[in-house]
């Protein structure tokens, strides 16, 4: 929406997913009921997302009137910088939460047992997505972006003030992006390089789905999805690999993605 | 001419540091000569025509890949054969890739670019069989003018004749280069950069000349990835990895895109900059990232910008 190609969503991505492991490991440690350990990994998914904040007013803003290519460079040099600061802060050794996410239980479905809390987030990816929707087109706000997305001079002469729009919606795309590490991390485990391997999938799922594009997004994640898990049990040489060629088609043959109408 | 100077006198620390430096500052001038040949290439691409390629990695992994698969399997070791092997095998994976990717400009460049690389990267690291997956391959020790140097110790060799090598290799890649971005090509990749549509009207193929850029550029990366293999004497696939691609562009930033030595300059601080950091602190990642967005916000003409920016110098000139 902001027009920043954002290396770093990636690295935001693997933050939430560290704190969400501390946030878990602490509530945990203060005897909080297993059942409701989503809460606190929620919240502190969500309230780490205040970093979009100070990234974005901190650095991110000198170069929103720059080439594209300073834009880049300015996101890689935050990939740079959370890298090391995510090994800093937590160290190098993966981290996980063991086993709780299956205090859910977990149901038979189709044939396949499937843990329930994996049911969980994928309601609560599909909440979001239904909310961002709403938000985009329903509200003022979500006018707002769009018509800043549009023509940018233009909402500004209106009367838009540009610094909060973009700081709030950076923020927002952080906040997501780290809510996101922290609810997938009780299925994994949190690693120092998740970001910058992240970022290129990511990248993959909106170039598909078509860049700000949300619906193309939502159909991007859903193909890379599905591709990655049909690749891994036919031929998993071509996992990743089958990603990479179907984005090259895509960028090759409507570079617009998918779903993408508006010019980028 | 003060630049000329520079030039030369810069030349000839480089080729009297073996003589006067200690070993550990000379081993680490051999990557700098490796980069400094990937970033001439780069450059006409970055800084002459304007397009910032995310995927350079690609064409560095294959380089050192072509030497560690010749010298490993193929039991061919003449470092001139390899480095002819590496020009021709990277200009016959620009070509098709170039096609594709020049159609684009400023961040759809930069994204199919990115794509390759990673496909690329996977491929070395997933056909593990020709590869050796994420160990890598052995780099064997090269012959250097059809002279076998095996029985030398390591060091003499890396610090002695390969260095020299390197350094000539360097010279006639940037004398090249030099010749290339001056002659009536490098002035059409400038009007292109400039105005590619004004570029158009006068004639200019603009893809045609974006085309030849890349593949130029693709070249050189190549040459420059098979010199990063003797010195560590093994390849492996982060060599190919997409952040290796943004450390190269930021490098290129670093030194300065808008002069031709810019980028050579930006790869010399790069790698004993790194060198000096990692000594200090583990978190060489930190420093750099928060220097890179320093030099991004107040200093876009990097290092050499910043020297001769009180002269009203023509953009691209050194």
């Amino acid at each position: 929406m902001q027009k920043i190609f954002n290396l770093a969503c990636g690295s935001f991505y693997a933050l939430g997913a560290y704190v969400g492991v501390s946030a878990v490991g602490w509530y945990v440690d203060a005897g909080g009921p297993p059942a409701l350990f989503i809460v606190p990994l929620a919240l502190a998914g969500l309230a780490v997302g205040a970093v979009g904040v100070v990234v974005e007013r901190g650095l991110l803003r000198f170069v929103y009137d720059r080439d594209e290519t300073f834009q880049l460079l300015m996101t890689f040099a935050i990939v740079l910088m959370m890298e090391d600061a995510i090994r800093l802060t937590w160290g190098t050794a993966p981290r996980s939460t063991a086993g709780l996410y299956l205090v859910y239980g977990q149901v038979r479905l189709f044939g396949a047992t499937v843990p329930v809390y994996n049911l969980i987030v994928i309601a609560a990816s599909l909440a979001i997505a239904l909310a961002i929707g709403w938000l985009l087109t329903r509200t003022a706000f979500g006018r707002i972006i769009r018509a800043t997305a549009d023509n940018r001079e233009m909402a500004e002469a209106l009367g838009v003030d540009m610094r909060r729009v973009y700081a709030k919606v950076f923020t927002l795309g952080t906040a997501l992006g780290t809510l996101g590490g922290a609810l997938v991390i009780p299925a994994t485990a949190a690693m120092s390089e998740m970001g910058i391997e992240l970022i290129v999938e990511a990248f993959a799922v909106v170039v598909i789905g078509g860049l700000g594009s949300m619906r193309g997004a939502f159909v991007g994640a859903l193909v890379v999805g599905v591709l990655r898990s049909i690749a891994i049990s036919v031929y998993p040489e071509l996992e990743m690999l089958l990603i990479y060629l179907i984005v090259i088609a895509v960028l090759v043959a409507r570079p617009r993605g998918l779903f993408g109408g508006a010019t980028a | 001419m003060k630049g000329g100077l520079a030039v030369a006198l810069g030349a000839a620390a480089i080729a009297a540091a073996p003589l006067v430096a200690s070993t550990y500052h000379v081993l680490l001038m051999l990557p700098f000569m490796a980069y400094a040949v990937v970033l001439l290439g780069l450059n006409l691409l970055f800084g002459y025509t304007g397009l910032v390629s995310f995927g350079h990695a690609l064409f560095i992994g294959l380089g050192a890949y072509t030497g560690a698969f010749l010298t490993t399997h193929a039991k061919i070791r003449s470092l001139e054969v390899i480095l002819l092997a590496a020009a021709v095998l990277g200009a016959l994976v620009a070509i098709p890739v170039a096609a594709l990717c020049v159609r684009y400009v400023k961040i759809y460049f930069g994204m199919l670019t990115l794509a390759f690389g990673m496909v690329f990267y996977t491929f070395v690291l997933k056909f593990y069989r020709l590869t050796g997956g994420d160990e890598g391959t052995p780099f064997l020790r090269p012959s250097l003018l059809g002279r076998s140097l095996d029985a030398m110790p390591k060091i003499d060799y890396l610090v002695g004749p390969y260095y020299y090598y390197s350094l000539a290799v360097l010279g006639l890649a940037a004398l090249g280069m030099w010749r290339i971005v001056h002659s009536p090509f490098g002035l059409c990749l400038k009007t292109i950069r400039d105005n590619p549509t004004k570029a158009e009207t006068l004639g200019i193929g603009v893809t045609r000349h974006r085309f030849y850029a890349f593949v130029i550029s693709a070249i050189y990366a190549a040459v420059g990835g098979v010199l990063l293999g003797p010195p560590t004497g093994n390849v492996d696939p982060t060599l190919a990895y997409w952040t290796h691609s943004g450390n190269i562009v930021f490098m290129t930033l670093l030194g300065g895109f808008t002069s031709f030595f810019g980028p050579v300059v930006g790869a010399f601080v790069f790698i004993y900059l790194q060198s000096w950091v990692m000594s200090v602190v583990p978190y060489w990642r930190l420093v750099f990232g928060a220097m890179l967005a320093v030099i991004v916000i107040f200093a876009p003409d990097g290092l050499v910008g910043l020297v001769t920016r009180r002269r009203p110098a023509p953009a691209g000139r050194a």
